[in-house]
């Protein structure tokens, strides 16, 4: 689904991602671990040129997405993604915050948007609070509405970008809820996460980063139980 | 009782207490010969002069300001080289006036390039505008460069494009974090509208100045001036915090 090639991105002097290839198949949920600078954040952002990379070349379902001709906002349109700091637009309510892009693109009418915007608040539990702000919201709730705008454009793909590092504990479980069973029900997911109990339990295979590297990977319940190199068993022993 | 009256009184009397000496100033200064109709009339062409001069701004600022972000945020290996040049004019520009002082300006506009034209006052809301379009892009720039980068992200990341995202999600939060420095902005080009007085524009300085040459005393016309400026600007103000309280509520509802 997604073809990494020799990937490689700076900012200034210095290098965050060195020469990265990497595939990831439909249907896989791949978790990103590694250290803070470690570049995972950076390679995720990538993915969907939030970050445009200094080399290398990203395949999305067949098309060149690095190309300078690729119109990305299509591309994007397939890819969902959910920040560590939710980026729900304040000044919306709740049902305009999921509807607008799905609307925008004109992949939906606005009375399809908000059929779909009601069915997906109901699966996570947050019917009654279509017609809030933001503001008015927990994290944790935030942090699942998020993920809803995201699932409105139907994606191909969800990208996480540390969804639950900025939210209170209690909250945490909330959210990974929703990430599980969105799993289960078969999505292509790529997680940059410190929620080593979600990698082992979710991920289809994990990635442990390093100084812009991919140092290891493994089918999860190996990768725990028996990590190869020595600065993946550092790491694992300072997080678990 | 009548003014007028009341100065003959005064103006008979051989020698005038401190307030009848006052008064007699005053009433040379603001009833004689109707003189505060001419106050009036330059008070209007402030507000005219600020209204042009506002609506130009604006506009200029705006375009400015959408020329220099729309610029900054393009994507590395995908720059356009039109907008680098329209870029270059438009940093020139902002450069060169807020660089000068306004009176330089407004005396090489109405002595240099409209050297010729009688329509001074016409010439004076021009150069305000100039100016003002200069610090409003300033303001609008830094408005739009200060909203988190997320919310950008967040609307690109959901397949809108650029236009979109600045419409829907930047510029209507922007627009609420630069209304205070806009109104700033606004009230100093109100008051800047006296500058105008020095190539000949017909506001309230140029009025006043002219009933201290026919009086030669120049306390009154100066402090009324300054009460007429004091009024517009608290108008103003009030109209503006009215303006903001309204937003905000959006924000805690």
């Amino acid at each position: 689904m997604i073809d990494v090639k020799h990937l490689s991105k700076s900012f200034g002097k210095n290098l965050v991602l060195d020469d990265i290839s990497e595939h990831i198949n439909p249907g896989e949920k791949v978790v990103i671990i590694g250290p803070s600078g470690s570049g995972k954040s950076t390679f995720l952002r990538c993915l969907n040129l939030l970050e445009t990379p200094t080399a290398g070349t990203i395949t999305f379902d067949g098309t060149e997405i690095t190309d300078p001709k690729c119109d990305i906002d299509k591309i994007r349109q397939q890819m969902g993604m959910v920040f560590q700091h939710f980026n729900l637009f304040p000044n919306m309510t709740i049902r305009r915050n999921i509807t607008l892009a799905p609307v925008r693109t004109k992949l939906m009418s606005p009375a399809e948007a908000d059929a779909e915007a009601e069915k997906l608040l109901e699966r996570v539990g947050l019917m009654d609070k279509i017609d809030a702000y933001p503001a008015q919201l927990s994290g944790g709730q935030k942090q699942r509405i998020a993920i809803v705008r995201a699932l409105a454009m139907k994606p191909k793909l969800m990208l996480f970008d540390e969804p639950t590092s900025a939210l209170d504990p209690e909250m945490v479980g909330e959210v990974l809820d929703v990430m599980k069973e969105l799993a289960h029900e078969g999505m292509t997911m790529v997680v940059v996460t410190h929620e080593m109990g979600f990698a082992r339990e979710v991920g289809s295979r994990v990635l442990f980063m390093d100084g812009g590297h991919i140092l290891e990977q493994n089918e999860p319940h190996e990768f725990f139980a028996h990590p190869k190199e020595q600065r993946t068993i550092d790491f694992l022993s300072k997080v678990l | 009782m009548d003014p007028t009256a009341l100065y003959e009184s005064f103006k008979a009397l051989e020698d005038p207490g401190f307030w009848q000496e006052a008064y007699m100033k005053f009433y040379n200064a603001w009833f004689y010969e109707d003189r505060w109709v001419t106050y009036f009339q330059g008070l209007l062409t402030t507000v005219e002069v600020t209204v042009i001069a506002l609506i130009l701004g604006v506009i200029l600022g705006v375009v400015v300001a959408t020329i220099r972000t729309a610029h900054d945020q393009q994507r590395l290996g995908r720059r356009n080289p039109v907008l680098g040049v329209v870029n270059l004019f438009c940093k020139i520009y902002v450069t060169v006036i807020r660089g000068t002082p306004m009176m330089v300006q407004l005396m090489i506009m109405g002595f240099v390039i409209f050297k010729s034209s009688r329509n001074f006052t016409m010439v004076g809301a021009l150069s305000l505008g100039i100016n003002s379009g200069a610090y409003v892009a300033e303001i609008i720039r830094g408005g739009l460069m200060s909203l988190d980068p997320g919310q950008s992200e967040a609307g690109r990341s959901l397949g809108l494009g650029y236009l979109d995202t600045m419409r829907f999600i930047v510029i209507p939060q922007a627009f609420k974090a630069i209304l205070p420095s806009l109104g700033n902005e606004f009230i100093t080009l109100l008051k800047d509208t006296s500058l105008i007085s020095v190539i000949a524009g017909k506001e309230i300085v140029y009025f006043a100045k002219s009933i201290v040459t026919k009086t030669y005393e120049a306390m009154y016309p100066y402090v009324i001036t300054a009460i007429m400026y004091l009024i517009l600007v608290l108008i103003f103000s009030w109209l503006q915090g009215k303006l903001e309280r309204r937003l905000r509520q959006s924000d805690r509802r």
